[in-house]
């Protein structure tokens, strides 16, 4: 009988050792191609030639923070995007001026980001600090008052960095194409050069913004300490030895639950939009996602073929070669990092699920679109895989 | 299945009983017919743990791929009606997902001249995910030898990804499909 204990209790050995991490040649592959030593460093952006001057970062650093930069003194960039909540802001949809229909994306990793809002409607860093300054529900400014604003609060440091500032003799308080009755009849009212010299200075708020921005990167998480053991290797120590639970929410990501197709890479993003079926939020307006944001990247003046742009066009790949009409652009909206998104509920383009435990309960369920088709196929999931799924994400965030 | 049979037959047999008479002969008296039972349960345990082993190997290091056999993913094929010979290669010889890329597209004649003046439109897709490609490639330059330059490809996640190619040349027109794998 004894000998029979020892031969159970050295089966048990046995088979307790075959549940270490063991994971195939393919799946070591992915699991390296998402580790954080695998982001290439930032590339420069041609298209703001100040996106790497530390002047011009240092002053979009002090705008991005500075409330004076609203219509009422009262909503800075970091309202939404708060420093210490990983620039964003834990509500369903974020709130300026007014409430607007959008979750607050954070920022870590953003000036790597090809489009930008969950719709892709702007298509450089810049040209996206430019919008909320002016929507009527975000900073709620105009452009003409933001130059003035400028003038007279950091005028020597913008000339320090872009030249010289326009001449303001005649240049009304108020004024933009995109503002009230009353600005935009003050904007069609200015001659062809004071609207490209507020233009222009309007460009430059945009450009030191997000050199500011470009320096946000995001952090090294237990994920890329266990993948750079994995692959190399090496002994996991400390908190880079992974749990049983969290090593088969690794495997579900990979394998059957196919998360890893569109969050990929090391942001966990294949930067592209995708309609997964998540439902709309009653009250708020109607929300068709990308197939909308095409028609209004091509229409700002501030995108890669304007006139704003610093460099050559060779940089406009992506605006030039970009889907325009395919039905499958209905409620698509952009594949979000995963890194952090563990302490950041609530989830989707609008807040719509409170927590992972509701995000894994959707992709399993998939569920058809109210509009377009969902790419997402339903999934069966124990309880305990959507638990191991939900207990690797948190891995992306410790 | 087997291991299993084993399994059962060699630990089942001997009951509460012949359990308590078997360890008696174990102490008294080595090398009787119920110790030598006692030796066939634990070979029975070890040639099931062996199965265990031997089957948990070949399920660990088999791949876990559910596409068996892929697409075809030659880079130079006839076109569909047989017009053209078309190739399709990456310009700078590698694919890197979640980039723009050019890539080229080379047409010939069967008899293997260069294919002039073409128009050519492209579109495709990822056939197991329901959407279609994430960029609108276009011909963008003829570069001479039948060579046209295709800008804007993106491939920005991994598995099955097709390029369709309706070709409009002086021959005729024609299509062609290639498959990419990453």
């Amino acid at each position: 009988m004894r000998r029979l204990f020892c031969f159970l209790a050295m089966m048990a050995v046995i088979l307790a050792g075959c549940g270490k991490p063991d994971f195939s040649d393919a799946e070591k592959k992915t699991i390296a191609s998402l580790a954080l030593n695998t982001l290439p460093s930032l590339k420069p952006d041609t298209t703001n030639r100040f996106a790497d001057v530390p002047a011009a970062a240092a002053l979009g650093s002090t705008l991005f923070f500075d409330v004076g930069m609203s219509r009422e003194g009262t909503v800075s960039c970091s309202t939404c995007h708060k420093i210490d909540r990983q620039f964003q802001d834990d509500l369903p949809q974020a709130v300026g001026v007014g409430h607007t229909n959008r979750r607050t994306m954070p920022l870590a990793g953003v000036a790597r980001d090809p489009w930008f809002f969950w719709d892709g409607r702007r298509d450089s860093l810049w040209a996206q600090a430019l919008t909320p300054l002016e929507n009527p529900l975000e900073q709620a400014g105009n452009r003409a008052a933001y130059a003035h604003y400028i003038k007279a609060r950091f005028g020597e440091r913008y000339e320090r960095i872009f030249g010289p500032l326009p001449d303001f003799s005649g240049i009304p308080l108020n004024a933009s194409p995109q503002g009230n009755d009353a600005e935009k009849a003050a904007w069609n009212a200015m001659s062809d050069a004071q609207r490209d010299a507020i233009n222009r200075v309007f460009a430059n708020i945009g450009k030191a913004i997000a050199a500011f921005e470009r320096s946000i990167e995001p952090a090294q998480t237990r994920f890329d300490r266990f993948a750079l053991d994995l692959v190399t290797g090496a002994e996991p120590k400390g908190d880079a030895v992974f749990s049983r639970e969290e090593i088969l929410g690794l495997k579900l990501f990979l394998g059957k639950a196919n998360c890893v197709t569109c969050h990929n890479g090391p942001r966990f993003t294949d930067n592209g939009f995708h309609n997964t079926g998540v439902p709309p939020v009653p009250d708020l307006p109607p929300d068709r996602g990308r197939v909308d944001a095409v028609r209004q990247v091509e229409a700002d003046p501030f995108n890669c073929f304007g006139a704003y742009r610093d460099g050559d066009a060779g940089a406009c790949g992506e605006l030039r070669f970009m889907v325009k009409s395919e039905p499958e652009l209905v409620r698509a909206y952009k594949t979000p990092s995963l890194r952090g998104a563990a302490g950041r509920p609530p989830y989707m383009h609008a807040g719509q699920f409170s927590s992972l435990d509701e995000v894994v309960a959707h992709y399993a369920k998939a569920a058809p679109s109210v509009e377009g088709t969902s790419e997402i196929h339903p999934l069966e999931l124990s309880d305990r895989e959507r638990a191991a799924l939900v207990a690797f994400l948190k891995t992306l965030s410790d | 299945m087997l291991g299993k049979q084993a399994f059962f037959r060699h630990s089942v047999f001997p009951q509460a009983g012949g359990m308590r008479s078997t360890r008696q002969n174990v102490v008294c008296r080595k090398g009787t017919g119920l110790a030598s039972l006692w030796r066939y349960l634990l070979a029975g345990l070890g040639l099931a743990a062996l199965l265990v082993g031997v089957l948990a190997v070949v399920y660990l290091t088999t791949p876990h791929s559910a596409q068996t056999v892929g697409p075809d993913v030659s880079r130079t094929k006839a076109t569909d009606n047989g017009l053209f010979v078309a190739s399709f290669a990456p310009e700078r010889g590698v694919v890197r997902q979640g980039e723009l890329e050019s890539w080229l597209l080379t047409l010939k004649t069967k008899a293997g001249a260069s294919v002039e003046g073409a128009a050519i439109t492209i579109s495709g897709g990822m056939p197991q995910h329901n959407h279609g490609l994430p960029t609108s490639p276009q011909a963008t330059d003829y570069l001479g030898d039948g060579r046209y330059r295709i800008e804007g490809v993106k491939f920005t996640m991994s598995g099955w990804w097709q390029l369709h190619f309706a070709i409009s040349a002086t021959a005729g027109s024609d299509t062609v499909l290639f498959n990419v794998v990453l």
